[in-house]
């Protein structure tokens, strides 16, 4: 048993199709996948080709890299710029188009940039370079926010003095609540985040279903997880019911995981943030806290250019499910995986990616 | 980059543990988990254990699957 391979099978994925066109007797409902994680297995699997009769699929706002404002990346090229700095990031920033540069492109030219797996990994670059500052480019939702909050407590506890870290840490509630407020996309229901969920639990998520009538499925990654949390989501649109109910139950639990949140709450608050396409958000981005302001890679100082949009790119309506990727006049002209124009060609998990690798699929 | 997959616990050093997927290993830090032990799958995310896989309940929705399809046996 791996717990993944078995989530595959094509004869029980054939059954769930069944039961899903079965609950909605031929009505056909728009459904917003939030995750970019869930966007990439969608695709990858063909699933909305097989279901394009009884469900829409829209991708919401839940690729990090695809919400980071262009001025954040600003500020990690200026960063890179910066004599005695060394900018360590996850590798999916490095190829994102800031307002005029890229960290590959600063790379290119020099700066000392590297793409880690971990934040755990920021923490030994910083310890093989005292005589420099290692800055840690801190992007991700609740999933990964309790990760660099981890790595910040160990570079605390082993005294790293050059260890810095840039925040565009972001909370989805927020960011689903303001989408909901603004009802410029109806929705008949949300797939949401299976990892965050894991360390939220599901009670940030209730509103959804209470105030906004929306129905919500909290789901796993693998086809067979997503089929059955379209078919919990059929049901509740046709018994007329709106609740948060959880498919991916091996991994979120109704409570989440306390003590990442703890670990979370010691180094973060939580403050308004720049979404790409949404605009400030209140309450939904992750700020160091007054005592560990002393991490905060905002204080290094660096000149950083005025943000400027990539015309043409549509990325932030795309984020906000008003418009698909086919939608915007570059999709696979000049703008392609190979020469991204915006971020949410570039990201792995970025609905312009996936609608542009997977299009033959369906 | 949300991506995060099981992968079994070997062995534990304090903090830090090994994990495994199909004969890969890696380091995992376990800061964020209040009881683990060798043998547990995680769900690994940017090189720490967010998770514990709950095992019965990933069985339970596999059974659910299969009654479905309408097959007794577990798939190989
Ligand atoms: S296809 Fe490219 S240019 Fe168009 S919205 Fe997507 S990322 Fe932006």
């Amino acid at each position: 048993m791996r717990y993944l391979e078995e989530f595959r099978g094509a004869g029980e994925a054939q059954a769930v199709l069944g039961q899903i066109r079965g609950a909605l007797r031929g009505r056909r409902v728009r459904i917003m996948e939030v995750c970019g994680g869930h966007t990439m297995a969608l695709w990858r699997y063909g699933l909305p080709g097989l279901l394009q009769e009884s469900v829409d699929l829209l991708s919401g706002p839940g690729c990090p890299v695809c919400v980071t404002p262009n001025a954040y990346l600003d500020r990690a090229v200026a960063l890179a710029r910066h004599p005695g700095t060394i900018v360590v990031t996850f590798g999916d920033l490095m190829r994102v188009p800031g307002s005029s540069s890229t960290l590959l492109a600063e790379r290119a030219r020099g700066g000392d940039i590297r793409p880690v797996y971990s934040p755990r990994d920021a923490l030994d670059v910083a310890r093989a370079h005292p005589e420099r500052t290692a800055v840690f480019l801190g992007i991700g939702f609740e999933t990964t926010a309790p990760t660099v909050a981890a790595a910040l407590i160990s570079a605390r506890e082993a005294g790293l003095a050059n260890f810095r870290m840039l925040s565009a840490l972001k909370t989805m509630p927020q960011a689903l609540r303001a989408l909901a407020g603004a009802g410029e996309v109806r929705l008949d229901g949300l797939i949401l985040p299976g990892h965050v969920t894991a360390v939220t639990g599901a009670a940030p998520f209730h509103f959804l279903a209470e105030e906004f009538r929306i129905p919500c499925v909290v789901s796993g990654f693998e086809p067979l997880d997503l089929l059955q949390s379209l078919w919990m989501l059929a049901r509740q649109v046709s018994e007329g019911r709106a609740e948060v109910e959880i498919q991916y139950l091996r991994a979120a639990r109704p409570q989440g995981n306390p003590r990442a949140r703890e670990v979370l709450d010691r180094v973060f608050c939580s403050t308004a943030a720049q979404w790409r396409g949404m605009g400030a958000i209140p309450g939904s981005g992750l700020a160091l806290r007054e005592e560990w302001s002393g991490f905060a890679a905002e204080a290094i100082p660096v000149e950083v250019e005025a943000e400027r949009e990539h015309p043409g790119c549509r990325c932030g309506d795309v984020i906000r499910g008003a418009v698909r990727p086919e939608e915007c006049s570059l999709f696979a002209g000049p703008c392609r995986p190979e020469s991204p124009a915006g971020a949410c060609m570039v990201s792995e998990e970025g609905a312009c990616a996936a609608h542009y690798r997977y299009r033959h699929h369906s | 980059m949300c991506l995060a997959v099981p992968m079994k616990l070997v062995e534990m050093n304090g903090p830090l543990g090994v994990v495994e997927l199909g004969g890969l290993r890696r380091e995992v830090g376990l800061d964020l988990l209040a009881d683990v032990r060798v043998g547990d799958y995680l769900i690994v995310h940017a090189g720490y254990a967010i998770e514990k896989l709950d095992e019965a309940e990933a069985l339970k929705t596999l059974q659910l699957f299969r009654d479905l399809a309408g097959e007794d046996e577990p798939q190989p």
